[in-house]
């Protein structure tokens, strides 16, 4: 094992793992802000609202985060719509969680109990509050795993904007494959453990939530 | 339709949500009018831009892109079945010897990211095997490690008295496990199995990055030499969108006809149990 290529690059490697998590937190907070809204859609009054969301889920959960990524990436400039090369890829990434998150949320609309709701409405609570103060907090409890689960698939598919101008963890490791041939596997290996960290914090805190907001019924 | 969420809407409510739902149209209406406004003085909805989309030549290597996708995401998700039994089924030995490194390979490759894994491999195994065998290995490695976790999850959501009732009857673990557990897991996990498809199908645009012979792949050199670069990743969209649905339509098709009862779910790659 010739670890020195690891220790080494060292601060070049957590430079790319700070990039990572710059992108990570800024697209999860967007997807979360598009994701409730989009899943407040879908279970809304209006059936319009309801079809604007099915919509929107249907079409960013079929498209490649990838394709996502050329369409902002290399088609928005051709537009003339020019952001730095951080915006478009959370631009991209955010939108394509959103409808992840959304799904995730309705399933906890769903998991709320009947008289949850019912008895908001029975108190005179109108569709918007009945939504912000009654169903969404419960259901923010309930899909503390799935909710989980998107935003580790999120920490693994930041690695994608290596690919789009991101000096990121996934790009860091690129150019050490390509500069350490003699080490591939390690640079491999300790750039896997990276990503293996973050995952492994996030369903940490993922299991420390949802036993602390757990709903006693 | 009525909702646990909301009454039945009154004579003032139905107004209102007329009202949103005007409001809810013509910002529609204005945000495509705005996007095809934009789309028309970027010279983006010119012949120029769309042309390839009908040439021949061009249509030609799009199908050929769609089938080395739909054979790329097919071979791997057929020998992640494969890879997914042996490792889903190594987890839950009794012994510690096979247990563990199954657990470590399932979680290993679980965690990390496809596309460092198939940059990896790209950076390794390029001339031995070439970059679509890198991206098919990838695939594999990837979705198999989750199936093998759907696999586990499946056989766990059995009752017990299954395999009881089998061990009682005296057959022996790989007999309980082939004739009894398995038939009846893949029934539960038949929806998650291909919901994995439709994400194994959407991980082949990650063949762009070694150039693999993919769609996206195509997508590249056509805006390469078009330049129509907008276009070209909003018709890429479009077909991914097109294979997926009919992806999901076969999968509720499937489900219906097949499962009933407990079902496994998944969440990008992570089992809900």
């Amino acid at each position: 094992m010739e670890l020195g290529v690891l220790t080494d690059n060292f601060a070049l490697i957590l430079d790319g793992f700070v990039q990572t998590l710059k992108l990570l937190v800024v697209s999860a907070v967007f997807a979360m802000l598009i994701g409730t809204l989009v899943a407040a859609a879908r279970v809304s009054p209006v059936s319009i609202l309801r079809t604007v969301g099915a919509v929107y889920v249907t079409v960013f959960r079929n498209t490649p985060l990838f394709v996502l990524l050329i369409l902002t990436y290399f088609g928005l400039p051709q537009l003339d719509i020019r952001f730095s090369f951080f915006t478009m890829v959370t631009m991209a990434m955010a939108l394509y969680t959103a409808s992840f998150v959304a799904e995730a949320l309705r399933s906890g609309v769903n998991a709320v109990p009947v008289g949850q709701a019912e008895a908001a409405r029975a108190i005179g609570l109108p569709f918007g509050q009945t939504m912000t103060q009654v169903v969404l907090p419960q259901s923010f409890r309930a899909v503390v795993p799935p909710m989980a689960s998107v935003f580790i698939a999120l920490a693994k598919n930041t690695s994608l904007a290596s690919s789009f101008g991101i000096a990121e963890a996934t790009a860091r490791m690129d150019g050490l494959l390509n500069n350490n041939a003699s080490a591939r596997l390690e640079v491999f290996l300790g750039i896997a453990l990276g990503y293996i960290i973050i995952v492994e914090v996030i369903s940490g805190a993922a299991a420390l939530l949802e036993r602390r907001w757990r709903v006693e019924r | 339709m009525s909702s646990v969420l909301f009454d039945v809407p009154g004579p003032k409510a139905l107004r209102r949500h007329r009202m949103i739902a005007v409001a809810t149209v013509i910002g529609l209406l204005a945000m495509s009018a705005a996007v095809i406004y934009k789309l028309y003085t970027e010279n983006q909805l010119t012949a120029r831009q769309w042309e390839p989309f009908v040439t021949p030549r061009i249509v030609q290597a799009l199908l050929q892109g769609v089938l080395d996708t739909l054979s790329a995401a097919g071979i791997a998700i057929a020998a992640a079945v494969v890879f997914g039994l042996f490792f889903g089924v190594a987890k839950m030995s009794e012994h510690w010897i096979i247990r563990w490194p199954a657990w470590l390979v399932v979680e290993f490759f679980r965690a990390v990211p496809l596309l460092l894994l198939i940059i990896f491999l790209f950076a390794s195994f390029n001339r031995s095997l070439g970059s679509y065998w890198c991206l098919v290995i990838g695939l594999t490695l990837y979705n198999g490690s989750v199936l093998a976790e759907i696999f586990r999850a499946g056989i766990n959501a059995l009752p017990r008295g299954q395999s009881e009732a089998a061990y009682g009857i005296g057959m022996r673990k790989t007999q309980v496990m082939s004739i009894i557990l398995l038939p009846q897991a893949v029934k539960i996990m038949l929806p998650a199995i291909i919901s994995q498809c439709i994400v194994a199908l959407k991980d082949t645009s990650l063949g762009f990055v070694i150039l693999a012979p993919a769609l996206t792949t195509v997508g590249r050199r056509i805006y390469g030499e078009f330049q129509n670069n907008f276009a070209t990743a909003v018709v890429l969209a479009a077909i991914y969108i097109v294979l997926n649905l009919i992806l999901s339509w076969l999968a509720t098709k499937a489900q219906r006809r097949i499962t009933s009862g407990t079902q496994v779910k998944i969440i990008d790659g992570q089992v809900q149990a």
